[in-house]
């Protein structure tokens, strides 16, 4: 049962990669190998833009939105546990339990008032609404990070006459290194794979790799989309191996 | 939960103070740092996470903008042609069969989606923890690898199968079962298929974390005293990972019944769902004041799910 259940997880995705590789134009009938797609996918003007934008967003939102959760993580974890916690744990676990097509359309309406207010427009918007959602992402490996970790290491610093900075430093950073690099790469995943809540925020020709490819798709299928899926996917498995690896528990 | 005691930074022992003023100036520090450190993810998620939702509940008692956007007029309109329409030609209010038939089809979708989870996760969840501690991150991980993988490569992989010329239907007819190529794709079949393959994931982790909890000597004991297979599943297994249960239907529910890829991609015509009713209202429809009004009913919906949720899971934390 449980390899059953593993072949019908995998095999759609290893069959559309090893498609990939088709030298014909079929993207069901397989003729001979070859790196066409991938060239050819390579070689897109239009793919180019689209991955350096997603790539650009992915990395803004990353760099940010782990910042920002790590300080979270410490607030909440290496201290007293105080009465609003229920409550800072909800916000920001928010943008997870908010479908995301109600989160876009909000989002949308937002953005546009904002818009018509100050004469603003630009790339911000739609980093700021992937910010958004990747907190939730980054902070849940921090967050268990900071838990399995003692605090006696803190209180031996603290008793050696370490400043609280000189502490965290050299003590409590290092030991949560993992948990932050875990929570950057989800980030980074979970902003490049984003579909709606870019389609309907990006603003003119603001298209991010995964608009591009839903535009396509609509067109009808094409081996270019598949190559470009395949790239994408050996994207994740990498990143998704390493927090795995970065996570993993030692008992 | 496991918070932890104060950091206590240059306490007493570094400072003149007596020990009771020095703990307080030491705890006020630290309730100061606290709010300074969750400020920035406090202030971005209320600001651009939490101040749409109510903008767009105010959008949806206002009326329709000319060519888009909304006019400051006050009205319930929208909220009345969530479910009603007003006739064309004797302006009499009738149900609206197209709006009803989508959020109906939605909800079915969503729960058949969460069923066919269930079915096939359970006994995936159920071998994962029965595997030697060492295996277990391992299996665990390739289940959690496809969720991270993009919706849209996923769904891709999909259509590949399910179109007239598909894998599925080529290999049909090469065996000869079929003579000519089924409809699999844009109809609500596919949907479904698309959904519980994307979702199986999210049903497998929460099942595992309440089995990798379960004390199987009970499920010994219950054989002992005679139980068949079927027995110990009803009364002893399920019980006891009921929590685990309750949170992979919950986790499929809600992105499922929200989903907006998965249906636009394989669904077709035929199969729309609300959150395309919802984007096509800031699309082509352009009423901004009813896709608001849809968007806030599918976020009750979800909020009744996660009240459910957790109403179950504070009634476990209490008899436990």
């Amino acid at each position: 049962m449980a390899v059953f259940s593993i072949v019908l997880l995998y095999g759609p995705l290893i069959v559309m990669a090893f498609f990939s590789f088709n030298e014909s134009r079929s993207v069901t009938l397989f003729t001979g190998f070859s790196w066409t797609w991938y060239q050819q996918a390579a070689g897109n003007e239009r793919v180019q833009e689209a991955a350096l934008l997603s790539l650009q967003i992915a990395l803004v939102a990353t760099i940010v939105a782990t910042t920002v959760a790590t300080m979270a993580g410490l607030a909440t974890t290496r201290t007293k546990s105080f009465k609003a916690l229920p409550v800072v744990y909800a916000i920001i676990n928010q943008p997870l339990m908010v479908p995301e097509i109600v989160t876009a359309v909000g989002t949308l309406v937002f953005f546009g008032i904002i818009k018509q207010v100050t004469g603003v427009y630009g790339l911000g918007y739609l980093m700021l609404a992937h910010i958004v959602f990747c907190i939730p992402f980054a902070y849940m490996p921090i967050r268990a990070r900071l838990e399995d970790m003692d605090l006696t290491y803190e209180h031996a610093a603290a008793d050696l006459y370490a400043t609280p900075w000189l502490a965290f430093k050299r003590v409590t950073f290092p030991l949560m290194l993992p948990g932050i690099l875990a929570g950057a790469m989800l980030s980074f995943v979970i902003s490049l794979d984003d579909v709606i809540i870019s389609l309907l925020v990006a603003g003119p020709g603001e298209t991010t790799l995964p608009i591009w490819m839903i535009g396509q798709l609509r067109r009808g299928l094409t081996p270019e989309v598949n190559a470009i899926s395949t790239v994408l996917l050996g994207v994740t498995v990498l990143v998704v191996s390493l927090v795995f690896l970065l996570t993993i528990r030692k008992r | 939960m496991a918070l932890v005691e104060t950091v206590p930074g240059p306490t007493a022992q570094h400072t003149t103070l007596s020990g009771e003023e020095a703990t307080a100036q030491a705890e006020r520090k630290t309730r100061r740092l606290r709010w300074i450190l969750l400020t920035p993810a406090l202030a971005i998620i209320c600001g651009i996470g939490i101040m749409p939702l109510s903008i767009i509940l105010v959008y949806s008692f206002m009326s329709p903008g000319p060519y888009a956007g909304i006019s400051w007029e006050p009205t319930f309109d929208a909220w009345i042609s969530l479910v009603l329409e007003r006739d064309i030609f004797d302006d009499t209010l009738q149900l609206n069969d197209a709006h009803i038939s989508i959020l109906f089809r939605s909800l079915w979708l969503a729960l058949l989606t969460t069923v066919l989870t269930l079915i096939f996760g359970f006994p995936l969840a159920y071998f994962i923890a029965t595997r030697p501690a060492r295996q277990r991150n391992l299996w665990l991980f390739m289940i959690s690898l496809p969720f991270w993988s993009n919706l849209l490569v996923r769904t891709f992989a999909m259509m590949l199968f399910l179109r007239d010329d598909g894998y599925i239907n080529n290999v049909l007819l090469l065996i000869g079962l079929i003579d000519k190529p089924m409809i699999l794709i844009y109809t609500e079949f596919a949907v479904a298929v698309g959904l519980v393959y994307a979702f199986l994931p999210l049903m497998v982790m929460p099942l595992y974390a309440s089995m990798e909890k379960l004390d199987f000597r009970l499920i010994e004991a219950g054989y002992d005293l005679y139980a068949n297979r079927l027995q110990v599943l009803r009364r002893v297994i399920i019980p006891l990972v009921k929590p685990g249960i309750v949170a992979g239907c919950i986790l499929v529910f809600i992105p499922a019944i929200g989903s907006w890829v998965t249906p636009k991609l394989l669904g077709g015509g035929k199969g729309l769902m609300v959150g395309n009713l919802i984007s096509n209202q800031f699309g082509t429809s352009r009423d901004w004041p009813l896709g608001s009004a849809i968007a806030l009913f599918l976020m009750l919906m979800v909020m009744i799910a996660l009240i459910i949720y957790v109403r179950n899971s504070t009634a476990a934390r209490d008899h436990g």
